[in-house]
């Protein structure tokens, strides 16, 4: 068992080693299609590797499209963003700290209702996303029918309708993302409300929270985070914005390393 | 440190008194989403035609509330009705040839005029002990496990978490607790081994220290002749359906344990509140019959009964070494059986029993060849093939209705076997878990079966 504690700074320097001109994360709960999307776009150019310290494998590749090279970094599958598992904290912290360009968010067309917790989950971390819905042929076939425009206006981020075993969609999808990424296309995604009490108190942290940013992280999050007493993400914050290497942290982050250890 | 992350540590702790003030802040973080989600899908998802999902169906049934508890006990004491009655025969069978092949040994051994210590370790002490193992074991075990395995595969055990997830959550544990517990009634260290699934630590750790309150399947052949001797003391007979009814109370008597021990360890020593978990109800699949057994009797049954064969070896071996070594007049397991007594009959039980679970700690299966090998040291010369043998050698020694009722609690609640302790040690990586490990179900053991026992002769039932 690795109990060495290695933070996401390692990971990233590692990610830009590569000559390319954006990095993408895809995200997406298990069993949606979300390797058959990511081997779709990338080919056969991809390597796996594990996120080091962890049992959590990490596949990445690349794909060209209209002369930009895409890297794209296959997220674990999850069902929440809310590191309860190994699965979810490294899923979380790529898309938190890694700066991906943009997180494209795979989703099952039959289980539309169950799937859209993870992209609430996605555009309250970054307003950068790309919905994915994939298996809309098997959707078709059970009957059930997904309105594209309305949930494009209701979440306000690209929704790319694919069927990704046939390849169906996935010409769309790159040039949603090319567009999201290179043409700067704004976007304004929802924001999930919460309970009254719950929004008074993360005004409140998110105020104090905000100028110790710098911007870097979106400060409402945060907030929420600190509120529901996430301790994994404290250590890899003060990490992200000191910029210091995980390593002067060894001492601090003792309680965190007995908890990985075990796991 | 820096004074900004002085600063930043004091807005964490700040977060976290708001977040103590608000109450509840996760679930109610989730409840939020999800309405959120429910609302978007209401308006965007439509369904047409009459192309009804058939897996809603059937676990609207099998997850709603009047029929998801019956469906389970049903399946339970159908899976156990099946191994308890469809393992006599087999098992009678398995008996006479092993024990048949035993005196062949015997005599092989007179041909040879080998000295009659050697015979005794090699045929009497560890022939016969594989053979018990072998016998008593591998029946139920070849019906038990692709049974199970059935279940499992065709997406059962999801819906049973499910059902039973509202109960862990009151007892402060993870409601995927209950897939480790499944795991659990194959073997033990499985089933610890199983609560990696768990996320939080916290909640792992319960599940660990609880696992061995689900019978594994080196103890079910123990509950059944126990609950067979247990009725023909109590009522006279032992039909299949009555053992079967018994049995299953012994088992839903250790899940309710299980609950108790996990609610008062998330208010004790390991304090916190459930985490909130997605559930996958996979769809339902007929599985491949062929892979099915194949997996089932190669990857379970053969692996566990060859490790119990390999414990029960050896264990053969020394007890026999125990039973025929004199020291004065007493062999030396007479003199522990002996020193044990006072403790075993205030559990209501006696200085054997105690002995043979202490002797027992590599593999619960091994538990009864010892208890029957001890007795037969005494001189009471009764070979038992059969349940009824068995029985009559017991009686022989003083057993009552009660020493059985309570020899299955103890079997049921006593602590984990070697492996399982040390799998145990493997997943926690402390010693001090690992000790707990063992002592928290041997304290609930001997405090059950002391108040029983108490009881039992106060009101003098026995």
């Amino acid at each position: 068992m690795n109990c060495q504690h290695v933070g996401t700074l390692k990971v990233l320097s590692k990610l830009n080693q590569d000559k390319s001109d954006a990095v993408i994360a895809l995200a997406g709960n298990p069993n949606t299609g979300k390797s058959t999307v990511f081997n779709g776009l990338t080919g056969l150019k991809q390597h796996t590797g594990n996120w080091p310290g962890k049992t959590v494998v990490l596949a990445k590749g690349n794909y060209r499209y209209r002369n930009k090279i895409i890297t794209l970094v296959d997220l674990p599958g999850t069902y929440s963003l809310l590191a309860n598992s190994a699965d979810e904290q490294v899923a979380r912290d790529f898309i938190c700290f890694g700066n991906p360009e943009a997180t494209i968010v795979v989703v099952d067309a039959t289980c539309l209702e169950r799937n859209l917790n993870l992209v609430l989950q996605v555009i309250e971390i970054t307003p950068r996303a790309i919905l994915c819905v994939n298996l809309i042929d098997e959707a078709k076939r059970k009957g059930i029918v997904i309105d594209f425009p309305k949930l494009e206006a209701l979440l306000g981020i690209p929704v790319v309708p694919t069927a990704a075993r046939d390849k169906v969609g996935l010409a769309a999808l790159k040039e949603s993302l090319h567009q999201v990424v290179f043409e700067h296309k704004q976007l304004q995604p929802l924001s999930i409300r919460y309970q009254e009490r719950i929004e008074v108190a993360v005004a409140t942290i998110q105020r104090e929270i905000e100028p110790f940013l710098r911007g870097k992280i979106n400060s409402r999050w945060v907030a929420l985070r600190l509120l529901d007493g996430d301790t994994t993400l404290i250590t890899e914050i003060l990490n992200y914005i000191s910029g210091t290497g995980p390593d002067s942290w060894e001492q601090g982050s003792n309680e965190l390393k007995a908890v990985k250890c075990y796991e | 440190m820096s004074n900004e992350e002085n600063c930043f540590q004091g807005i964490v702790a700040q977060a976290q008194t708001a977040g103590a003030e608000v109450g509840p802040v996760r679930d109610q973080l989730v409840l939020d989403l999800y309405r959120q989600t429910q609302e978007i899908a209401r308006q965007v998802v439509k369904r047409q035609g009459k192309k009804e999902d058939f897996d809603h169906k059937i676990d609207d049934f099998v997850t709603s509330k009047y029929f998801g508890y019956p469906l389970m006990l049903t399946l339970l004491s159908l899976i156990l009705w099946l191994t308890v009655s469809g393992a006599n025969y087999p098992s009678q069978l398995l008996s006479n040839l092993l024990f048949g092949f035993g005196s062949h040994l015997t005599a092989l051994c007179q041909w040879l005029k080998a000295p009659d210590w050697l015979h005794g370790i090699l045929v009497l002490g560890l022939y016969r002990c594989m053979a018990w193992v072998i016998s008593v074991m591998l029946p139920p075990m070849a019906i038990f496990f692709p049974l199970f395995t059935f279940l499992e595969e065709l997406g059962y055990l999801p819906r049973v978490a499910f059902n039973l997830d509202r109960g862990f959550k009151r007892a402060g544990a993870h409601g995927k607790q209950v897939l480790t517990m499944c795991m659990g009634f194959g073997c033990n260290a499985a089933g610890v081994t199983a609560c990696r699934i768990i996320e939080s630590p916290r909640e792992r750790l319960i599940a660990t220290l609880t696992n061995n309150f689900v019978p594994c399947n080196g103890r079910f052949p123990t509950l059944i002749a126990m609950a067979a001797i247990f009725l023909s003391a109590l009522v006279g007979t032992a039909n299949n359906l009555l053992t079967t009814g018994l049995v299953v109370g012994v088992v839903v008597f250790g899940i309710l344990v299980t609950l108790l021990i996990s609610r008062l360890l998330s208010q004790t020593l390991l304090k916190g509140v459930p985490s909130t978990f997605t559930l996958e109800l996979p769809p339902y699949r007929w599985p491949k019959m062929g892979t099915l057994l194949i997996r089932s009797v190669l990857d379970r049954t053969l692996f566990v009964l060859v490790r119990a064969v390999v414990v029960a070896a050896p264990a053969g071996m020394i007890i026999w070494i125990l039973a025929n070594v004199y020291i004065g007049e007493v062999s030396i397991i007479g003199h522990l059986g002996g020193f044990l007594q006072g403790f075993g009959y205030l559990l209501g039980l006696d200085g054997y029993i105690i002995l043979a679970f202490l002797l027992g700690l590599p593999a619960n299966e091994i538990v009864i060849p010892i208890l029957i090998m001890s007795y037969l040291s005494e001189g009471v010369m009764v070979e038992p093939s059969s349940i009824e043998d068995l029985h009559r050698l017991l009686v022989a020694n003083g057993w009552t209705w009660l020493t059985a009722l309570n020899m299955m609690l103890f079997s049921l609640l006593h602590f984990p076997c070697a492996t399982t302790l040390l799998t145990i040690r493997k997943e926690t990586q402390s010693l001090k878990w690992t000790v707990l490990a063992a002592l928290i179900p041997t304290g609930v053991a001997i405090l059950v079966c002391f108040l029983v026992a108490q009881l039992a002769r106060a009101c003098g039932l026995v």
